[in-house]
C-alpha cells in the first residue's frame, strides 16, 4: 500500500513537472540561449538602437502615467465599495471586472471608435488639432483601461479583512478621517496594494493587442517594447526581437520575485 | 468631527473617504470608469448595431468570422480541458508533495501572467518553430494555435484549485481510506468535490482569457483565414481593412460570452463560500483570482 502510494505521488510529480518544463522552462530557456548564442553584442546594439531606444522610454512613459492614476482609483475606489454601504456598489464592482473579459483587441476598437476620424469625438479633436489615435494619448488609454482592475481586485480583500478596529480607536483618540487613512488604513494594506501595483505595472509594460490596434505601430514614434518585438521578428532581425524578448522576460522574471516578497509579507 | 459623529452613528464604519463625502468619490469612480471604460465599449455595441440586426448577423454568420470563431471555440475548449487536468495535478503535487525546488516551481507558474504575450509567442516559436532543435515545427498550425493558449492560461485552473486543496480537511480522507476506499474513490468521492468550486472558477477564466487572447498567437498561428485565423485576430484584420461594423459585431459576440464567464466566476465563489456565515470569514479567492489568480490566506510558498 505504501508503495503504491508513494509510486504514485512520484509519477504524478514527474507528470507536473513534465508538463510545466516543455510547456514553461524549455521554451523560456531556449530564448535566453537563442539571445545571447553569438554573445552579448546583438541583442545590446539592437536595444541600444535608436528606435529600440525609443520603444524603451515610450514603454516607461505608459507605466509612469497608467499605473499612478490606476493605484490612487483602485485604492478610493476599494474604500468606497468596502466602508460605504450604496445601492451602486454591485454596479461598479461588475464594471471594474469589464477589462478582464474584454479582449485586448476589442479594446483597440473601442478606442478606434471613439477617436478616430469618423468616430464619436474624432470630428471634435481635429477641430482643437488633437491626435489621440496613432499617438501616445491613445496608447496610454489602452494601457490605463487593461490595467484598470488590479488595484481594486487587490486591495478590495485586504481592506475587508483587516476590519475597522483599529480605525475606530484611532478616531476615537481624536484623529480625523485623513490622519486615520493615512497612519492606519495605509499601513495596513500596504501590501495588498503594492502587489495590484506590481501587476498592474507588468500588465502595461506587456501590452501588445490593445496597444498595437490604436498605435498604427509607426516604427520609432508610436513603438513600445512588445511592439518593437513583432516589428524587429517581422522585418526578420531576430537579433532585436529576442533582444527586446530577453529585457521584458527579465522585467517579468523580477515581477515575479516581488510578488513572491510580497506573498510572504501578506502573509506574515 | 464629522468623523468621530459618523463612528457614533455608525458603529462599524471605519475609516471613511478623507474628502467632502463619499458623493465625490463616487462621482470620481463613476467618471473614470465611463471615460475609460464603458464608453469605448458602449461604442463597439452602437457599431454593431448600427445596420440593424440584420447586418449584425451577416457579420457575425459571414464564413471567415464563423471559420474564425469556430476555431476560438474550439482550441478554447480542448485547451481548458488539457489544462483543467494538467493544472489540478499541478496543483495537487505543489500542495501534497515535497521536493527540492518546489517554492521555484510554485513562484514560477505565475510566469505566463508576468511574460508579455508577444514574448511568450515568440518563446513557444524558438522551441517548437522552423529551427526547433527537436524537430518539432508546429508553426502557422492549429497545433500552434492550442499550444499557445495552454501556455497562456496554464496558472488559472492551478491557482483556483490551489487554495482549496490548502484547505482541504486530511482527516475526511484518512477517514475514507481507513473505512476501505482506495486512492482513486477517496479524489472522486472526496477530494473532487471540495476543489468543484476552483475548478469551475478556473475553467471559466482560463476559457475567457482563451477567446479573446491575440499577443501570443500573432506570431506563431501564422494567421491564415479559415485555418489559423480565430477571431481575435479576425477582428485585427477587419480593423484593417475598415470594417469597423463587421469587426464590432465579432466584438460584442466575444464580449457577451466573457461576461457570461465572469458571472459563473462569482457564482463560483459564493458556491465555494456557501458554508461560511460570517462576512469576514470568507473567502475571497475569486477576487483575487481575477486579478492574480491567487494566494491561499497565509500563502502557500
Amino acid at each position: 500500500m505504501a508503495g503504491s502510494s508513494r509510486t504514485s505521488r512520484l509519477s504524478l510529480r514527474a507528470v507536473a513537472l513534465g508538463y510545466l518544463g516543455a510547456l514553461l522552462i524549455a521554451p523560456v530557456g531556449m530564448i535566453f540561449y537563442k539571445t545571447f548564442e553569438d554573445g552579448l553584442a546583438p541583442p545590446l546594439e539592437a536595444i541600444t538602437s535608436p528606435e529600440g531606444l525609443h520603444a524603451l522610454q515610450l514603454t516607461l512613459l505608459m507605466v509612469a502615467v497608467a499605473v499612478p492614476l490606476n493605484t490612487v482609483f483602485g485604492v478610493g475606489c476599494a474604500l468606497l465599495l468596502v466602508r460605504h454601504r450604496w445601492w451602486g456598489n454591485r454596479l461598479v464592482d461588475a464594471i471594474i471586472n469589464l477589462p478582464f473579459a474584454v479582449s485586448p483587441v476589442v479594446v483597440g476598437l473601442a478606442l478606434f471608435l471613439l477617436y478616430g476620424t469618423d468616430g464619436w469625438f474624432g470630428p471634435l479633436l481635429a477641430e482643437n488639432g488633437l491626435k489621440v489615435l496613432f499617438s501616445t494619448p491613445g496608447m496610454i488609454l489602452a494601457s490605463i483601461f487593461v490595467s484598470l482592475p488590479f488595484v481594486v481586485r487587490e486591495t478590495v480583500p485586504v481592506l475587508q479583512e483587516i476590519g475597522t478596529e483599529q480605525e475606530q480607536a484611532a478616531s476615537t483618540l481624536g484623529a480625523n478621517a485623513w490622519q486615520t487613512f493615512w497612519r492606519v488604513t495605509l499601513p495596513a494594506i500596504r501590501w495588498g496594494v503594492g502587489y495590484g501595483v506590481v501587476l498592474t505595472t507588468a500588465r502595461v509594460l506587456g501590452e501588445f493587442g490593445a496597444v498595437s490596434v490604436v498605435s498604427g505601430e509607426i516604427s520609432g514614434q508610436t513603438e513600445t517594447l512588445p511592439l518593437f518585438v513583432s516589428q524587429q521578428f517581422e522585418q526578420f532581425n531576430l537579433a532585436g526581437a529576442y533582444g527586446a524578448s530577453i529585457l521584458l522576460a527579465l522585467l517579468a522574471l523580477s515581477t515575479l520575485l516581488v510578488m513572491n516578497l510580497l506573498k510572504r509579507k501578506e502573509g506574515a | 468631527m464629522e468623523a468621530r459623529t459618523a463612528t457614533v452613528a455608525q458603529p462599524r464604519a471605519g475609516v471613511r473617504l478623507p474628502w467632502a463625502g463619499a458623493g465625490l468619490g463616487r462621482g470620481l469612480v463613476g467618471l473614470y470608469l465611463s471615460l475609460i471604460v464603458l464608453l469605448p465599449l458602449a461604442a463597439v455595441v452602437a457599431k454593431s448595431t448600427e445596420g440593424g440586426w440584420g447586418a449584425f448577423w451577416d457579420a457575425v454568420t459571414g464564413p471567415q468570422s464563423i471559420a474564425a470563431l469556430k476555431l476560438t471555440v474550439i482550441a478554447s475548449l480542448i485547451v481548458v480541458a488539457i489544462n483543467a487536468v494538467f493544472g489540478t495535478i499541478i496543483a495537487w503535487v505543489l500542495v501534497r508533495d515535497e521536493f527540492p525546488g518546489k517554492a521555484a516551481v510554485n513562484a514560477i507558474i505565475d510566469l505566463p501572467f508576468a511574460l508579455p504575450t508577444i514574448v511568450a509567442g515568440l518563446t513557444l516559436l524558438t522551441l517548437y518553430g522552423s529551427e526547433s532543435p527537436f524537430g518539432i515545427n508546429v508553426a502557422f498550425t492549429r497545433v500552434a494555435v492550442v499550444m499557445a493558449l495552454l501556455f497562456v492560461t496554464l496558472p488559472f485552473v492551478v491557482r483556483a484549485v490551489q487554495p482549496l486543496l490548502i484547505e482541504l480537511d486530511r482527516e475526511m480522507e484518512e477517514a475514507a481510506t481507513s473505512l476501505g476506499a482506495g486512492g482513486f474513490t477517496v479524489f472522486r468521492r472526496i477530494i473532487f468535490p471540495n476543489l468543484l468550486p476552483g475548478l469551475t472558477a478556473g475553467i471559466a477564466l482560463a476559457f475567457a482569457r482563451a477567446l479573446g487572447e491575440f499577443g501570443s498567437l500573432v506570431l506563431i498561428s501564422g494567421n491564415i483565414p479559415f485555418d489559423t485565423e480565430v477571431s481575435s485576430v479576425f477582428i485585427r484584420s477587419q480593423i484593417e481593412s475598415g470594417n469597423m461594423s463587421g469587426a464590432s459585431a465579432v466584438s460584442v459576440i466575444l464580449l457577451v460570452v466573457s461576461l457570461l464567464l465572469l458571472a459563473c466566476v462569482s457564482f463560483a465563489e459564493r458556491w465555494g463560500n456557501r458554508h461560511e456565515r460570517d462576512e469576514r470569514r470568507k473567502k475571497r479567492w475569486a477576487s483575487r483570482l481575477l486579478s492574480r489568480t491567487g494566494w491561499g490566506p497565509g500563502g502557500h510558498a
